[in-house]
């Protein structure tokens, strides 16, 4: 057994039996990175206190949900929503966070991709962290389904159908995932424990991987510059903090983050109490009906992009596209083939493969939430059609990329 | 200023994904219908000076009361709801707020014909079913006189400030429940301390619900939650003149006032949207909270990277 001494104080009592001075010391004090970062290298900590939001507005909603075909809607838009105090606004919060978490993801997403954030020793960060985005849309396309409301039901029944797979058919494989001809009583209890358990777990494992994964190649920096750790946080910790290429993740990067997550947090607020409606679809407060199909059925924002690209092909070709747009992205690190490690602007035709895959993904979701008739058909057809052009192009023109 | 740059670009990207997925997009799926603010200019002006005495006199003699109770002059219904929405398929409406609740020119239209007024005559004349409500044939004057006669008196004796509440159950309530407010077609329900009469009461609103489903074609939908489902400008528009929004609908022109449309929307917003003022006053509160947060993580991190830079 170890030895050990009195302890003078509660910090050195628990660091004889936790170590809590090393684990500020490796976790905390000197985790470097580097200095010359912008804001948007804030994200994750912005994404972290998100995540922070949703789970505990999360578990103040369950405490009053019913995941009851018969009592679901009732129990979130009267109960929730009249009886409980404050229920109104830990729904509005959950649900207004469900939604900017993925502008997040997204400016998270493309902050790495124009900083070449995934090469070089990086490619698990890029891996690991496409990992949570598919775990988050499966987490929020679970709880839309919560509320028991039109656009949960239709919404439910138009993407579990799109596992029958086209032409073969699998409607076995459908009533399978639904358990039940149609969305229904079994339906809701699986989504429901998919949302409030197993996908939430998922998510925390992987918010660890994706720590775990940022730690031996360090963070990415503005001009993609390769540093020595070693002797930048040597020459920190000597006190040459101007000179040191380095930072302390705290307090030093900490502040920073905090300063964004506050005008982040004034923009998320502002939309929970004055401006909600983007995040809950008025279709929505309407209760399920599976008699009464609504005109127009459409997910939520940060989905229409993929919805897009399955929307305008015939149905087989239209499920491979829409499969190819769900893997292509974890496939990145692989398919840029250019060592460079610099932002997009220094590296000739990428720069405007980046900026056209924005685009066109912008095109793509707002095509996607528009009736697919007419002009907008053709436009997101197009849009479709660059969106995998650009990824079978990709190689080709990052292949002969000159050296930065 | 580089990090001001790339906060723009952040924003515009944004705001292009917002407004093309937003505002653009529901102007496209939601052709827009604007108000004509309850003016019901297809309807004639009154061109008689009406009087509310002779009107009394007039109105008992032109039968309204055979159908319409009016509770106001001591005048109750002459059957229950269940009775007389099993003649009439809904029922008639008590008359004491009619003044108050419904548009002068819409009173008067309604009387000289029903169907007209209502915009239902696609689901009856055209039909070749009778609306049950006959059009007034006069009482042997100047019919104009004697309906301007009537639209006075009903005005005489309608309270000038109905609750929300009132205007909604007269306008939209014998038609339309709103669970979440504990209405029903026939009226607030009760609280029962035997199980046996909330059930009667319950198979009562069964019953009504029958004969209104026949008589429309479909049940009215619950209005608990429209004001978040439809929105205020969709809910003000569509009350104005249904068929604007939904063509062919079995719906009628409601025919309120300006005035009373507000309440209306005021107690559907009462109902579904019961927290919209706490809403307000908290999110001022939050507000203030996170600006005096983001001054000082702002100061923190100046004082940390003073010796950083």
């Amino acid at each position: 057994m170890a030895h050990f001494e009195k302890a003078n104080s509660l910090e050195e009592w628990l660091d004889q039996r936790l170590a809590i001075k090393t684990l500020r010391r490796v976790l905390a004090e000197e985790y470097w990175i580097p200095k010359n970062i912008n804001f948007l290298w804030a994200m994750g900590m912005v994404l972290a206190v998100t995540f922070g939001i949703l789970l505990v507005s999360g578990i103040f909603l369950l405490m009053y949900y019913q995941p009851n075909v018969k009592l679901a809607f009732d129990s979130v838009n009267y109960t929730i929503m009249k009886e409980v105090e404050f229920g109104w606004l830990w729904r509005h919060m959950h649900a207004v966070a469900a939604s900017v978490v993925f502008l997040i993801i997204y400016i998270h997403m493309f902050t790495g991709i124009y900083y070449g954030s995934y090469k070089k020793g990086r490619e698990l960060i890029w891996i690991s962290g496409m990992l949570l985005f598919v775990t988050f849309s499966a987490e929020a396309f679970s709880g839309y389904m919560l509320p028991w409301g039109q656009m949960s039901y239709w919404a439910g029944m138009v993407i579990t159908n799109l596992f029958s797979l086209g032409s073969l058919e699998l409607n076995g494989l459908v009533e399978w995932i639904r358990g039940d001809y149609v969305p229904g009583q079994a339906f809701l209890d699986r989504f429901f424990m998919l949302h409030v358990l197993l996908l939430p777990l998922v998510i925390m494992a992987l918010i660890g991987l994706h720590f775990g994964t940022l730690r031996i190649p360090h963070v990415n920096n503005q001009d993609g510059e390769e540093i020595d750790f070693d002797a930048e946080a040597k020459k920190y910790l000597e006190g040459k903090k101007k000179e040191s290429k380095v930072i302390r993740f705290a307090n030093d990067f900490m502040s920073k983050d905090m300063f964004v997550v506050s005008i982040f947090l004034i923009f998320y607020f502002y939309l929970v109490f004055w401006h909600f409606d983007f995040a809950m679809d008025p279709i929505n407060f309407d209760p399920a009906d599976g008699l009464k199909t609504p005109p127009h059925i459409y997910p939520e924002w940060y989905f229409l992009w993929s919805y897009e690209i399955l929307r305008p092909f015939p149905k087989d070709p239209g499920l491979v596209a829409f499969g190819f747009a769900q893997v292509i992205f974890f496939a990145l690190p692989f398919l840029d083939k250019s060592p460079n490690v610099a932002p997009a602007s220094r590296r000739g035709t990428f720069k405007y493969w980046f900026w056209l895959l924005l685009v066109d993904m912008i095109v793509l979701t707002v095509m996607g939430k528009l009736p697919p008739q007419g002009i907008y058909s053709t436009i997101g057809l197009v849009a479709a059609v660059v969106f995998i052009g650009l990824w079978v192009a990709l190689p080709f023109i990052t292949k002969n990329e000159k050296a930065v | 200023m580089k990090e001001l740059k790339i906060l723009g670009v952040v924003v515009f990207f944004t705001l292009l994904t917002y407004w093309g997925v937003e505002p653009y997009a529901h102007s496209v799926m939601h052709p827009h219908v604007e108000s004509d603010g309850f003016k019901y200019d297809d309807l004639p002006a009154l061109t008689k000076k009406g009087d509310a005495q002779r009107g009394a006199q007039t109105f008992l003699s032109a039968g309204c009361t055979g159908c319409h109770g009016v509770k106001a002059a001591g005048m109750p219904a002459p059957m229950d709801p269940n009775a007389a929405a099993a003649s009439f398929g809904v029922n008639p409406p008590d008359l004491s707020n009619a003044g108050s609740v419904y548009d002068e020119k819409f009173l008067a239209a309604l009387i000289k014909n029903p169907e007209h007024a209502l915009m239902v005559e696609h689901k009856f004349s055209k039909m070749g079913r009778a609306y049950p409500m006959p059009a007034f044939y006069g009482v042997g004057g100047d019919k104009d006189q004697e309906v301007a006669d009537i639209v006075a008196y009903l005005k005489s004796i309608a309270k000038k400030d109905v609750t929300p509440k009132e205007a909604y159950e007269l306008a939209c309530g014998r038609c339309h429940a709103m669970h979440y407010d504990n209405w029903t077609q026939i009226g607030e329900k009760p609280k029962f301390k035997h199980k046996k009469d909330e059930l009667l009461f319950e198979a009562k609103v069964l019953e009504y619900q029958d004969h209104l489903t026949k008589y429309l074609g479909k049940l009215p939908p619950d209005l608990s939650m429209y004001i978040r489902s439809r929105g205020e400008h969709y809910l003000k528009t569509f009350m104005e003149n249904p068929q604007n929004l939904l063509h062919g609908t079995a719906m009628p022109r409601v025919g309120v006032t300006a005035e009373a449309a507000e309440k209306v929307l005021e107690h559907m917003a009462d109902v579904g949207d019961a927290k919209r003022h706490e809403r307000t006053s908290v999110g001022v509160k939050v507000m203030i909270y996170l600006f005096i947060f983001a001054i000082l993580a702002y100061l923190w991190k100046q004082s940390l990277w003073r010796e950083l830079h």
